[in-house]
């Protein structure tokens, strides 16, 4: 079988690889392009530890052909930060011990990244629904739920503050 | 709530050393590893219940292109039953070796059979196809009420129970006073039996290892495990490497809780490393993991508590079979050892019987058995409480056990902290508080339980190495494998000690060949076992500091103390001098005697039980049959909370695991007996909508015979989660539920039950 030539963007950096026809974008990520940092805890999207945005929509890399990234732009957990500036949640996530052994907190991130980018003031209760795609068995998500809800919080007045 | 408030690190809640890897995606799990040359091995299972294994062609398999090699239980060291028991830890390697490969006979559906190493990943699978096993497919059974009949299929043929062949395995009882007189003087007697299924540990990283072999023999293991010893010793002894050739990594491992004690994949991918001269890796599918890991006992437990009018408990019965599946070794000691530990009752038999069926041998899960039995006795802890008309947690403070009580177990309690939990829980807000209504026109009725549980706790065997870098900062080396923020209780307690800012020190876990043996992550032992030896090495560390200061300024090292990350003067009379900071000694070293820093390596002692007080709301759509835990306060003796976020932590996970274990998960098995939700989408864990916050009440009763006070915290918090549960289910709706889970199907059915028995 042939391997497949793809041309895409992954944070930002123009990327190419090669992949089998029914190689997931999860494969990609996780093989020839050496992001480890999207995970893979049931390969059948019900755990969310893959989770990554395409053009901005939150998908699981597990459900997603490594050929259907041709042209698109992905982010992952590995983008997620700007240089050595954490991202808010990032921030919070440590300071809160949002984690505990870490395995979902690739996927957590991506996915209240995604919510905060379509929802900058959640409630707790969409939180919790927005979130529920991901799996985390350490936490109880007590601690992931109010490190979101606090880096809203904090990334909402930061947005006043540059407005003033 | 931090009852310390002299020190400065203890107690705050500090950024963990590993965060940062674990946020930006750096950190690197098992499955994260690669090496040049790397190969992928697979694993061919059982598709049979029970089944004799007459023979294994691996031929084709061999022939396939881009096969390096293919294992069998021949390549993994025997251990044969007639010798008797070979024990690592609680596990016997006659166990251990027909459960990584089977040998004469396949126990469980997914039970390992044979193992290819080829180029790729599909490659393996295809030649685990053309491996052709020729099996005499045998009758089985899975639940403890068939595998206890005398007719039942036996799975292991020398073992006999009362003088016949029989799947009970073993029976454990603790025995105090005596029970026939103990009842005789109860005014109040109830007797229920309760079953519950097998549940998994449920974490998210799949087990994951990566192996490579030099031509002599000396091997390199990455792996995810709860002990890179134990994956070193086990792997030792089912492949016949020396100890001293193999290096295994811990990974950062992603999630355990008990099922990553024991080896699944290593001992294969190091034999087809060895056949096939290439770094092989091995990543389980989660079906794999569903099917051939974990999970924990299923149970039938039967509990029978008297008591005098006056709320006094007389005496006690509990008889708790746990399935071990197949292979001896189920959670009986935890069942039959913790259930009725929170109270002091002067006649009790606690019996625990140990029952092997066609399913995967069970593995530890959070406080092993313990939550298995308080769920009975919990539950009939309730009940009694119901008919003596007494508030429940009043009920459990009459009868609370407390310092020089006398566990059925063995030990006379030194000060424990099970009536400060049960206190706390009355006069926390949450009991306060009304449980408010339901919306009435929506069918939704409310409820509230509450429940206590227990857990041994243990201490055993850790190393640590505490070294002043050349720069005057600090890194230590422990061996236990960080799975819940443990190396952040370390950094808080060195800094400490050290009089430094906590960011100044460096904690990493050491592979097998460069830190001193570390017993297992699990027990609950890791911060109280790591910061003894920690803390004994800093002392040493400080000591060699305070001499170094002393030659300095020529006096007398008892003259010279260690305060703030300085050496300083005890009193003026001791000398005038300017306090010599840890960098300058640090710079002074190599002029001074040499490097600085110290190890120590202990067998510890003196890890005290922990007790847990839970409550917890339920609002149950009865047209659904849903409950949903709509508050939950969970109470803890922590001991000494080091780093607060994440006894939290322990406390709500295991809420969490509790909260999951009590309304949805179980092992559905199909009529051929095979795993029927081998997958997170019908093996219903918790998900984030499903829960509430979680709030934690942590009481602090620091431990005498630790430095810092630690307490294990991790398991006690899963212990009475399910009877909280099931009391509120049952406060809410007057009907009690003697099995889990206490899912819809079930709730529905037994409301329907009840509105046709109302309308009959």
């Amino acid at each position: 079988m042939a391997k497949i030539h793809v041309t895409t963007t992954i944070n930002g950096e123009p990327m190419e690889y090669l992949c089998e026809p029914d190689d997931t974008m999860l494969d990609a990520l996780r093989g020839p392009l050496g992001l480890t940092g999207s995970k893979e805890g049931c390969a059948s999207g019900d755990c969310g530890a893959c989770s990554i945005t395409v053009d901005d929509r939150l998908v699981c890399s597990c459900l997603m052909l490594a050929a259907e990234a041709e042209g698109h732009e992905l982010r992952t957990i590995e983008g997620m930060a700007d240089g050595e500036r954490l991202h808010p949640l990032q921030q919070k996530f440590l300071e809160q011990a949002a984690l505990q052994c870490g395995i979902c907190t690739s996927g957590m991130l991506v996915a209240s990244d995604a919510l905060l980018r379509k929802n900058p003031d959640p409630s707790e209760e969409e939180v919790r629904f927005w979130l529920a795609g991901n799996l985390c068995r350490c936490t109880g998500y007590d601690k992931i739920v109010r490190a979101v809800l606090d880096a809203a919080a904090e990334m909402r007045e930061a947005t006043r503050e540059a407005a003033q | 709530m931090n009852l310390v408030t002299n020190n400065k690190w203890i107690g705050q809640r500090t950024i963990r050393p590993d965060g940062m890897d674990k946020v930006t995606g750096r950190a690197q799990f098992a499955a994260d590893t690669t090496m040049p040359g790397m190969i992928w091995g697979k694993v061919l299972r059982s598709p049979h219940p029970h089944a004799r294994i007459r023979g294994i062609d691996t031929s084709k398999a061999e022939k396939l292109a881009g096969v390096k090699a293919v294992v069998t239980s021949r390549d993994i060291v025997d251990f044969t039953i007639e010798k008797g028991a070979v024990m690592l830890g609680i596990q016997d390697m006659r166990w251990m070796c027909r459960n990584v490969m089977a040998r004469d006979k396949a126990l469980f559906p997914g039970h390992p059979v044979a193992a290819v190493a080829a180029t790729t990943e599909a490659i393996a699978a295809e030649a685990c196809k053309l491996i052709e096993v020729d099996y005499e497919v045998l009758p089985w059974s899975i639940e403890i009420e068939d595998a206890i009949l005398p007719d039942a299929p036996i799975l292991h043929e020398f073992n006999r129970w009362e003088g016949k062949p029989s799947n009970i395995m073993s029976r454990i009882e603790h025995k105090k006073g005596d029970l026939t007189e103990g009842f005789a003087s109860a005014d109040i007697v109830i007797e229920r039996t309760f079953t519950t299924r097998p549940v998994h540990q449920g974490y998210i990283e799949p087990h994951a290892c990566l192996i490579s072999v030099a031509p002599d023999g000396k091997t390199t293991i990455w792996s995810s495990s709860q002990g890179q010893f134990m994956v070193r010793a086990m792997t030792s002894m089912l492949t016949g490497i020396p100890q001293s050739d193999i290096r295994a990594i811990p990974a950062e491992i992603g999630g355990g809780f008990g099922g990553k004690t024991i080896v699944y994949l290593e001992p294969l991918a190091t034999m087809l490393a060895k056949k096939s001269g290439r770094p092989v890796k091995m990543v389980m599918t989660r079906e794999e993991v569903m099917r051939a890991t974990g999970p924990t006992s299923g149970s039938r437990s039967t509990v029978k508590i008297g008591v005098k009018k006056d709320g006094t408990i007389t005496a006690a019965h509990g008889t708790f079979y746990l399935q071990a599946g197949a292979f001896p070794g189920s959670p009986i000691r935890g069942a039959a050892g913790c259930s009725f530990t929170p109270y002091d009752i002067p006649n009790l038999l606690s019996e625990g019987f140990d029952v092997c069926s066609n399913r995967s041998k069970v593995a530890a899960y959070r406080a092993p058995g313990a939550p298995i039995g308080a769920y009975a006795v919990e539950c009939v802890m309730d009940e009694v409480a119901g008919a003596l008309k007494m508030d429940p947690l009043d009920f459990r403070l009459k009868n609370a056990a407390k310092q020089g009580t006398k566990a059925a177990h063995g030990p006379t309690f030194p000060r424990i902290g099970y009536i400060e939990t049960v206190e706390a829980a009355k006069s926390s807000p949450h009991y306060a508080a009304p449980l408010g209504e339901a919306d009435k026109t929506s069918g939704k009725v409310r409820g509230r339980g509450v429940a206590s549980g227990f857990w041994f706790n243990a201490g055993g065997e850790s190393s640590a190495q505490v070294n002043i870098t050349e720069d005057g900062n600090v890194v230590v080396t422990t061996g236990h494998p960080d799975i819940g923020g443990s190396r952040a209780g370390i950094a808080n307690i060195c800094a400490e000690l050290l009089g430094i800012d906590y960011r100044r020190v460096s904690v990493i876990i050491g592979d097998t060949q460069t830190i001193g043996f570390s017993n297992l992550t699990g027990g609950s032992r890791v911060l109280f076992a790591s910061s003894m030896v920690v803390t004994q090495s800093a002392e040493k560390v400080i000591q060699t500091l305070r001499e170094r200061a002393a030659k300095i300024w020529n006096i007398d090292p008892e003259a010279v103390k260690w305060e703030q990350g300085a050496a300083h003067p005890v009193s003026p009379n001791a000398g005038q001098f300017e306090p010599l900071t840890l960098k300058e000694l640090a710079e002074k070293a190599p002029a001074m005697g040499g490097p600085i820093g110290a190890g120590v390596q202990l067998n510890t002692q003196g890890a005290d039980g922990g007790f847990g007080t839970h409550i917890c709301d339920v609002e149950i759509d009865t047209e659904l049959g849903i409950a949903r835990v709509i508050r939950y306060t969970a109470v803890q003796d922590v001991g000494r909370a080091i780093h607060p976020g994440y006894v939290e932590g322990q406390l709500q996970g295991g809420v969490a695991q509790g909260i999951g274990w009590a309304l949805n998960e179980e092992y559905i098995y199909t009529r051929e007996g095979k795993v029927d939700n081998p997958g997170f989408l019908d093996y219903r864990m918790p998900v984030c909508s499903d829960l509430p916050m979680l709030d934690c009440i942590m009481v602090e009763v620091p431990n005498p015979k630790h430095p810092q006070g630690v307490k294990g915290v991790g398991e006690v918090p899963l212990v009475p989660v399910m009877a909280a549960v099931a009391n509120a289910i049952h406060n809410a709706l007057g009907l009690r539920f003697y099995s889990l889970p206490m899912s819809p199907p079930k709730v529905s059915a037994a409301l329907d039950a009840g509105v046709r028995q109302a309308a009959e």
